[in-house]
């Protein structure tokens, strides 16, 4: 143990003259009064003598430390309101002539520039979209027809998860597993002129997982499901839905693997949507996480809109996109999510 | 204009909405060889090829059944023949021989097609064909493989039987029957083996000299590899499955040298430079890659975007193809500089390596020295 320890700079070298050591501790405290007074910057503690590159981590006693710790988080606190009020005048002072406010930095504003972002007037990706597995659809040739199913022996909040979906997409039939196979159940959907196929994997009660499958042809996502909330649980929600088409929107799919995502989602639904009944389902794409809400909205005079939530609520997020219809052992992808490869950057998002 | 531009390319890759893309790599630029009028879906670019040794023809087989030549030189279509019907399937793949013009579709039917317009020489090859390779070296022997159709060498000289028939691995540990998928092969022209990638995630080399089962079997990853390169020294091989996992294999153990990152979906189409550590690969992420084989960097990335189904390199250069144009004499001349530098370090990296053993095996043992002297 070595007694004669200051609780000084790291840079003093341990020097084992005692002189030498009363002389530096001088010439520090020397250096530190001539920074006092040079530039008044709020002391650590007040009427302390130490060191400027004193920090709080090297007092030995923790009732001491916590309580100086407090005294300076409490005075930064402080500087930064009085920053704030100062600004707040200023801007007040100025009134119509100050500067407009700085746009806070977001990871989606700053987000590293996608190659594969969609221009909408590119003549390629336009036949390719044109000409894709949902073009059926999207020239209004087919009827979209839902089959809901769920992995073997679903439980709970499964089973009125899928119940609760069907009341919001139109046209959607859930069927119980029975153990069935996927290869199987698939040309029995495409012999009764199913276009989707949607299972819900559930684990410990809880779905987790969401294979939706377009069919004759494919494409077919795999999501995984997170932050479900059924009706039940929602406050201040409406009546239940009616059966009227809802509207469909889609945000934020700019790439061209969201394009994709998004013309899945938008098939999943009728076209012409029945105004009569208001209500709108909406899938949100923020930073890869794709948002799903069911809304009823009234316009309350021309200005003002009411909505009110129908519910459920639930989250997915791509794992991966694959070309046919279900195969996960022989199937060729089109994207696979590889965490490791692709997650290097906060600011990249892939739909 | 259009000759211009396919002058500068080279790499060229055929694409799922039918449009062949020439891709120049230093300039990064990508131009499109179709009228963007009138694409279909029917004109799907299932292979492509050299249509002369001096790369101044592509071949292109698609979908409708027709092949189409692609003059490099010129910058347009300059034949067009139909050289099979729908019903038997896609081109599995073309090739060319001294005038005469192979072709084969899913449905096992190899045609060889001479130029004079005489008879055609028709080949049942076996259903489910998934590829069909020409050797290289021996340009008359081509080989086919596919979904239960092991592989097969043929002469195309004489075409009643092949010259060698794969025969199925022993079976399993539980005595059942092991499928055969073959999904791609290629020929190893100094050795004389064939290499095959499954569908079954293994990848096989046959010696026909030797016996009719493969001499090596490694595997690969969980899921179906599609394509399948060997780089110019042929002790390695690179491979690519439904995934888009990209590896290079030893050929003397089978073991994994490495893989290569970057791709996001299943590879459709690999191929290695003739000459230089260089792999390209395209698939189903819209994306041309091209790699370094010895380090395994990502050198280049070009987003295309149609789905991709087929790749093929020009022998020459990637980098210089541009300023090639321009100062062609003093351009070859610093190629070969380029190459004689490239070996050069090689050598000197192994001596230095040898250099250094030796260093470190000094000083082990003064090291033991001074320790037995302490003692």
């Amino acid at each position: 143990m070595d007694f004669v320890e200051v609780p000084v700079s790291e840079d003093l070298p341990s020097s084992k003259g005692k002189v030498k050591k009363q002389k530096k501790q001088k010439e520090i405290r020397e250096k530190a009064a001539e920074n006092v007074e040079t530039e008044p910057e709020p002391a650590e503690a007040p009427g302390c003598s130490l060191p400027p590159t004193f920090s709080l981590k090297e007092i030995k006693n923790k009732q001491r430390r916590h309580l100086m710790f407090m005294k300076l988080k409490q005075e930064k606190r402080q500087q930064k309101l009085q920053l704030r009020k100062k600004r707040k005048k200023e801007r007040e002072a100025l009134g119509d002539k100050a500067p407009p406010k700085e746009v806070p930095k977001t990871i989606e504003n700053q987000r590293i520039y996608d190659e594969t972002t969609v221009d909408p007037e590119d003549e390629e990706v336009a036949f390719d979209e044109g000409t894709d597995e949902f073009s059926a659809y999207f020239n209004k040739l087919i009827n979209p027809k839902v089959l809901i199913t769920t992995s073997d022996r679903p439980r709970g909040r499964t089973v009125r998860f899928c119940e609760q979906l069907a009341t919001v997409i139109p046209n959607a039939y859930v069927y119980y597993r029975r153990g069935l196979a996927l290869k199987r159940i698939i040309p029995q959907c495409i012999s009764r002129d199913f276009t989707y196929l949607i299972v819900i994997n559930e684990d410990r009660k809880v779905p987790n997982g969401m294979i939706l499958c377009h069919l004759p042809e494919g494409p077919t996502a795999h999501f995984k499901v997170s932050s479900v909330r059924l009706r039940k649980e929602m406050k201040r929600r409406g009546k239940d839905p009616t059966e009227h088409y809802p509207e469909v929107i889609l945000n934020n799919f700019t790439t061209r693997l969201g394009h994709s995502i998004g013309r899945m989602f938008a098939a999943l639904f009728p076209q012409d949507p029945q105004f009569v009944g208001r209500q709108v389902a909406t899938f949100h794409n923020q930073r890869d996480f794709i948002f799903f809400r069911f809304h009823r909205y009234i316009f309350k005079n021309e200005k003002k809109v009411g909505i009110q939530e129908l519910g459920p609520r639930f989250t997915l997020k791509l794992r991966s996109l694959q070309k046919g219809t279900f195969d996960s052992k022989f199937g060729e992808y089109e994207w696979v999510h590889k965490r490791h490869e692709m997650d290097t950057s906060r600011r990249k998002f892939h739909l | 204009m259009a000759c211009v531009k396919s002058q500068q390319c080279s790499v060229w890759v055929g694409a799922e909405t039918g449009i062949l893309k020439g891709v120049c790599v230093s300039r990064k630029q990508v131009y499109n060889f179709c009228e963007m009028r009138n694409l279909s879906r029917d004109e799907e670019i299932c292979t492509i090829t050299w249509g002369d040794e001096h790369e101044s023809e592509v071949l292109i087989g698609s979908v409708n059944g027709r092949v189409k030549t692609f003059s490099t030189e010129k910058g347009i279509f300059t034949e067009s023949r139909e050289c099979a019907d729908l019903t038997h399937g896609r081109f599995t793949g073309l090739a060319v021989t001294d005038r005469s013009l192979i072709t084969c579709v899913e449905s096992g039917l190899l045609k060889v097609w001479p130029e004079a317009g005489n008879e055609t020489v028709e080949i049942n090859v076996g259903s489910g064909v998934c590829r069909m390779r020409q050797n290289s070296s021996e340009r008359h022997h081509v080989a086919t493989g596919g979904k239960e159709n092991p592989l097969k060498v043929w002469d195309l000289q004489r075409p009643d039987t092949p010259i060698f028939t794969a025969k199925n691995v022993a079976n399993d540990w539980l005595d059942l029957r092991v499928p055969v998928w073959v999904r791609d092969m290629a020929f190893l022209t100094q050795s004389n083996k064939i290499i095959t990638c499954t569908g079954h995630h293994q990848v096989r080399v046959y010696d026909p000299s030797c016996q009719r089962r493969p001499v090596l079997e490694a595997e690969f990853g969980e899921v179906p590899l599609t394509a399948l390169s060997v780089p110019p020294g042929e002790n390695s091989v690179v491979v690519g499955n439904t995934h888009g996992q990209l590896a290079t294999l030893d050929l003397r153990k089978g073991l994994v040298r490495g893989c290569m990152k970057g791709t996001a979906g299943s590879v459709r189409g690999l191929q290695c430079h003739p000459s230089l550590p260089l792999v390209a690969s395209c698939g189903l992420d819209r994306f041309l890659r091209i790699h370094n084989l010895q380090d395994r960097t990502l050198i280049h990335k070009v987003y295309l975007k149609s789905r991709l189904n087929c790749v093929l390199l020009s022998s020459r250069d990637l980098q210089q193809s541009v300023s090639e144009e321009e100062e062609q004499l003093g351009e070859t001349k610093t190629e070969e500089d380029e190459v004689w530098d490239a070996m050069e370090t090689v050598t000197e990296k192994s001596s230095k390596r040898a250099a250094q053993d030796e260093d470190e095996v000094r000083d082990a043992q003064e090291r033991d020295k001074k320790k037995k002297t302490k003692k």
